[in-house]
């Protein structure tokens, strides 16, 4: 391979630092001027955000112009420099991170204008507005740096504006509780990430991307697969997958739009971003791949298994994430071509996703913010804008014919199945199965939610449309989530060829790619199907006696059970432990120390007498001593 | 024989320093006897600050020159020489300023007749009523220029004069507070009998050096130790005797005693010329007598001043915990610190000469604005020292109380102060010199130091202020400069410790002719 290099940026590039700076800039008005920014502050939040969107519109189509695309670096100062220990603060503007800032930004406007109309009558609105423009600054920082350690900081910058989003209501317990389990479950993921940067160091001295990536063939093969399952780690507890999922659909307690920016469309992908970026450590380990590969095909079934027996909208729609970003997991650990395939699905994602997270915020926004989809039926009539939108994502979701998900999510299916030998079957099954459990609790949502019966609760008698403020962002995603995919399936690939190379060695998959489609359409159809003959007419209000398996997803395959046996009984053991060898031991050793200096402070004290004789005396004895001790010495 | 007396070839810029102090101290003699007694104190005070700043010019031109050794063999201005004396002036300039300071207290801190009897009528009278006396400021002159005199002595005899010169003014001014003057005096008695005990001592170690090297000057007596054919009990018990006297000044266990009285009695601006300004004189003379006239004895020495110090260390630490008397607290700290003073003494070695220098002017700062603080929290009965009524300061006087805090925390050696710097240079010394026992037993001795310090900062903050917890006065423009420069000097000098630590080293080592 090549070596990478990348160029200075200059010229007009040369202020892409403007685009973090810009929301971070508003942050910093929002939560420092306080009340006083309380009337103007949302609108300071959605222009900061839309600027960068436009500032990252026109560096997009410079680096385009650009007869060298591979990227453009600016330095910005030194960050640590002690020894041979350095670490240079720096930007890089590539393919790669032009199409997430896009993304971070695009869709960024998008909902920070719905959130305006969302959060309208909560008094803490402009705080809210500062977090989330907090959240974005750190997130351009993450995709924006030039070497590991900036990653590292825009990585614990969402996570931060994670925890303050998702417990953004913290007089509520569930949302406060909710955002420490976020951060705890984070902190695993980001062990391991930092294990990783400090393997960096160790072995090749630097945390600079090109240097890493062109050391990384020096490397014996065990570091490397050390190294790439570390950086996986860090990923799957950034993007709730494997075995560090638990986290994501409980951070549904924070306010809607912030489950549709961070929770679905940008943050929670940001582990694919890692891996997309660290694609030379990858590549160069096929057991690290494969293990991507597997935690994504595991996840994005669990994803589905869960997401089917759930009743709370937000929920099964945070199921769903888990569920899709296995797929792109899939994607990125089947690595050549297949990463141009998961990022495709990443962005059609952040389209649809974000477009059904907010048309799910309208829905409460109109019945009282009631989100059990049991309660729910028939709003079709009510809310025309919401249904088709969220329709249009729906279909999107589960790969409908011409809608963006066709697009993105099929050629991930076959591309699994061009794998070697039996886990071509493997994880090709495992998508393909994905796909048609997709269609059936995605199908079941939109059913139970705008068709058959209404179920509402009785305090309900019209359920309203939002305000348009919250309509046009939905209308503008949907045209998205519609249009994306085809667009995208065909210019991404060229447009990350800078990153991933245009020559691919291609494997036949196992069957023809229209036997593949084919096979995926009848899942997908049976799937939806299935779903609407079963919920057409409504559902039981209350939870119904079910199946072992049934059961089992319901309690989220009894992955927290697990959690709370295996790590946090011990953990509370342990912590009790200590406390008892604290108290008992450690403290009893200092007290007693305390108590011997205190108490051999007290007797010295006899002998300061105040006499002046003893005083003479005491000079005298520790002269005699002196001298003694001289000679004792010199001649003894 | 020619029986001409031959008159020593001076070089008076190299001297000038010490003579223009010795000169303003006679002008002010001159002064209490001409001067009205109404602006006796204006001319006084601006007198002694003209003549240290004119000193410390003069220092600071004499810096860019050769070493001199002048006086014949007598004194040896020289870098760590000029250091030394810049640091005695500007700390003597700063504790001037609080000797200075009028406005607390109706005619300052002193009283104006120390000699009418204590607790008598007249006594609270001229208490109550007259100003103060104003032949402290000759009194603190000639002090300081003895110290001059004293860390630039290259012979024995010099060196011992120069002790008495500085000696003599401090005993005197120990007896002068307006306050409490019956301890005052007790102070000065205690520390002039016992000063003299040492002194003698410091005499005898002279005769016998002398009847060893036949010389007294400290190049003189190197040569004697390489190729002497006398008896070395000579040497080794003339050299315990000068290092008594010395250790007695320093202020390390168990010649300390007179200590905690001394810093308690005296009137609290001198206790703090004492401990900022002694102590550099005291182990400025200490670190010429070792690194030149006897570092060819540096083994025995490590061995026996080693133990001093780690027991200075540590009884200082120790007695320190059970202090209620803010004075006295400072006083054993004060001794604590001449225990990690040795460190630099004994490590024999250009690291430890420009760690101990460094030290001496990080202490000297951070004790002056410890006492300024001291002598700003008083009620009508004067400063309330003990212990008790600094409870719930923070509450009453949050700034003080912060400033104050901070000052503790540097003297426990917390990063960002100026003591953790000079901690860490004393530490980093002696390892170098391979006394790591003396380190380590540093550090048990600063662990058991913080209990202390920490104990102030949580009674000033964690206690609800008692009835008897004083209001901070306002300090007069005076104390608030000392305490501003004592508090900024440990903050610059724990932050950006770089300049003071490369004018430490660029003075390079005590020259020996």
């Amino acid at each position: 391979m090549e070596p990478i290099a990348y160029t200075a940026a200059n010229g007009w590039l040369g202020t892409f630092w403007l685009l973090p700076a810009i929301p971070l800039a508003s942050a910093a008005v929002l939560l420092l001027l306080g009340k006083r920014a309380d009337r103007w502050g949302h609108w300071l939040g959605v222009l900061s955000v839309a600027t960068s969107f436009v500032l990252g519109l026109t560096y997009f189509f410079t680096l385009r112009g650009l007869e060298n695309r591979s990227g453009v670096e600016l330095k910005l100062w030194d960050y640590i420099g002690v020894g041979d220990f350095k670490v240079d603060l720096g930007l890089l503007f590539d393919p790669l991170s032009a199409m997430f800032v896009l993304l971070i930004t695009g869709v960024g406007s998008l909902i920070h204008l719905y959130a305006v109309g969302y959060m309208d009558h909560d008094p803490g609105r402009r705080k809210f507005f500062g977090y989330f423009n907090l959240f974005v600054a750190a997130m351009l920082l993450l995709v924006l740096g030039n070497n590991y350690v900036m990653l590292y900081f825009g990585w614990e910058g969402v996570g931060l504006a994670s925890y303050l989003l998702i417990s953004f209501w913290y007089l509520k317990p569930s949302a406060a509780t909710a955002g420490k389990k976020a951060f705890l479950m984070n902190r695993v993921g980001d062990a391991g990430f930092a294990i990783a940067i400090f393997m960096m160091f160790a072995y090749l001295g630097t945390v600079d991307y090109a240097e890493v990536f062109n050391g990384v063939h020096k490397l014996s093969s065990g570091v490397v697969l050390v190294m790439a399952l570390l950086l996986l780690l860090g990923a799957a507890g950034k993007s709730g997958q494997f075995p560090l999922q638990a986290w994501l659909p409980d951070a549904m307690e924070g306010p809607t739009p912030v489950s549709a920016l961070i929770h679905a469309a940008t943050m929670v992908t940001a582990g694919v971003y890692l891996i997309a970026r660290s694609h030379p450590i990858f590549d160069a380990n096929s057991t690290a791949q494969t293990v991507v590969v597997a935690v994504g095909a595991l996840t994005l079934l669990m994803g589905c298994i869960i997401g089917a027996a759930k009743d709370d909208i937000k929920r099964v729609l945070a199921w769903s994430t888990v569920s899709q970003i296995g797929y792109m997991f899939l994607g990125v650990g089947l690595g050549g071509a297949a990463y141009a395939l998961a990022l495709i699905h990443l962005l059609a994602h952040g389209f649809f996703k974000a477009g059904m997270f907010l048309g799910a915020g309208s829905v409460m926004h109109g019945m009282h913010d009631q989100v059990d989809i049991r309660r729910f039926g028939g709003l079709w009539k009510y809310m025309k804008i919401t249904w088709v939108t969220f329709g249009l994502g729906w279909l999107a979701i589960i790969g409908f014919p011409g809608l963006s998900g066709f697009f993105s999510k099929e050629p991930i299916i076959v591309a699994a199945f061009e794998r070697e030998g039996w886990t071509a079957w493997l994880f090709g099954g495992a998508a393909l199965l994905g796909a048609g459990l997709t269609a059936f609790y995605m199908t079941r949502l939109f059913w139970l939610t705008f068709h058959g019966p209404e179920r509402w609760t009785d305090d309900i008698r019209h359920p309203h449309e939002s305000p348009k403020i919250m309509t046009i962002p939905l209308i503008l995603l949907a045209l998205g989530s519609v249009g994306a995919g085809y667009l995208l399936s065909t210019s991404v690939p060229e447009w990350l060829t800078p990153v991933y190379g245009s020559e691919h060695t291609e494997h036949e998959p196992v069957m023809s790619h229209t036997v593949i489609t084919i096979l995926s359409l009848v899942m997908t159809f049976a799937g939806a199907g299935l779903a609407i003959a079963l919920f057409n007419k409504g559902t039981a209000l209350a939870e119904q006696p079910a199946g072992p398996l049934v059961v089992a997803a319901r309690k989220n395959l009894y992955t927290d059970s697990f959690n709370e046996a295996v790590f946090e009984a011990p953990g509370r053991y342990l912590t009790r432990a200590l406390v008892y060898i604290d108290n008992r031991g450690i403290d009893g050793l200092v007290n007693g120390l305390a108590a011997g200096v205190g108490g051999g402070s007290g007797r010295l004290r006899r002998a300061q007498t105040g006499f002046v004789r003893s005083y003479a005396l005491s000079i005298l004895g520790g002269a005699v001593l002196v001298v003694a001790a001289m000679l004792a010495v010199t001649f003894g | 024989m020619n029986d001409k007396l031959q008159l020593p070839n001076l070089d008076y810029a190299a001297l000038s320093p010490m003579l223009i102090l010795f000169g303003v101290a006679c002008i002010g003699v001159l002064v209490e006897g001409f001067v009205p007694r109404r602006i006796r104190h204006g001319v006084q005070l601006s007198l002694s600050l003209l003549g240290l700043v004119a000193a410390l010019v003069m220092v600071i031109r004499q810096g860019s020159k050769d070493d001199v050794v002048t006086a014949q063999t007598a004194v040896a201005i020289d870098g760590p020489g000029l250091f030394l004396s810049a640091a005695i002036i500007v700390l003597g300039i700063v504790s001037l300023l609080l000797i200075g300071e009028r406005s607390l207290e109706t005619g300052g801190a002193f009283v104006a007749q120390a000699a009418v009897t204590a607790n008598t009528d007249a006594d609270r009278d001229q208490a109550a009523r007259t100003t103060g006396a104003t032949e402290v400021f000759p009194l603190t002159m000639f002090a300081l220029a003895g110290m001059l005199l004293f860390c630039t002595a290259n012979d024995l005899l010099v060196m011992f004069v120069a002790l008495e010169v500085f000696s003599l003014p401090l005993y005197l001014l120990c007896a002068l507070a307006r306050r409490r003057r019956l301890l005052s005096q007790e102070a000065a008695l205690k520390y002039f009998l016992l000063g003299s005990f040492a002194s003698a001592f410091f005499l005898f170690g002279i005769a016998l050096i002398y009847g060893y090297a036949g010389q007294v000057d400290f190049k003189a007596i190197d040569t004697a130790i390489q190729n002497s054919a006398n008896d070395d009990i000579l040497l080794y018990v003339g050299l315990a005797m000068l290092a008594i006297g010395l250790l007695f000044k320093a202020a390390a266990v168990p010649f300390h005693v007179w200590t905690p009285d001394v810093y308690q009695g005296a009137p609290t601006p001198v206790t703090a010329l004492m401990a900022a300004c002694t102590k550099v004189a005291a182990f400025g003379g200490l670190l010429r007598l070792v690194y030149v006239g006897f570092h060819r004895t540096e083994w025995e020495l490590q061995q026996v001043l080693g133990t001093v110090a780690v027991i200075t260390m540590l009884v200082g630490a120790i007695l320190a915990v059970t202090q209620t008397d803010i004075k006295r607290l400072l006083a054993y700290s004060s001794i604590a610190n001449a225990g990690y003073l040795l460190l630099g003494v004994l490590s024999v070695s250009e690291r430890g000469l420009s760690s101990s220098m460094f030290y001496l002017v990080a202490y000297g700062f951070t004790v002056l604005a410890a006492f300024a603080v001291v002598t700003l929290v008083r009620d009508a009965d004067g400063e309330a020292t003990h212990l008790s009524r600094w409870a719930g300061l923070g509450r009453r006087s949050p700034l003080y109380a912060s400033l104050f805090t901070f000052i503790l925390l540097a003297f426990a050696g917390l990063p960002l102060t100026s003591g953790f710097t000079a901690k860490f240079g004393i530490f980093a010394a002696a390892i170098d010199a391979g006394q790591t026992w003396l380190v380590i037993a540093g550090v048990v001795s600063s662990a058991i130091l913080a209990f202390p310090y920490l104990r102030v900062v949580v009674m000033m903050w964690l206690s609800e202020p008692g009835e008897t917890t004083p209001a901070v006065s306002i300090p007069g423009a005076m104390t608030a400069a000392a305490l501003v420069i004592g508090t900024v000097a440990t903050l610059v000098l724990g932050v950006a410790p770089s300049v003071l630590i490369e004018a430490t080293e660029h003075a390079g080592i005590f020259v020996s002719k």
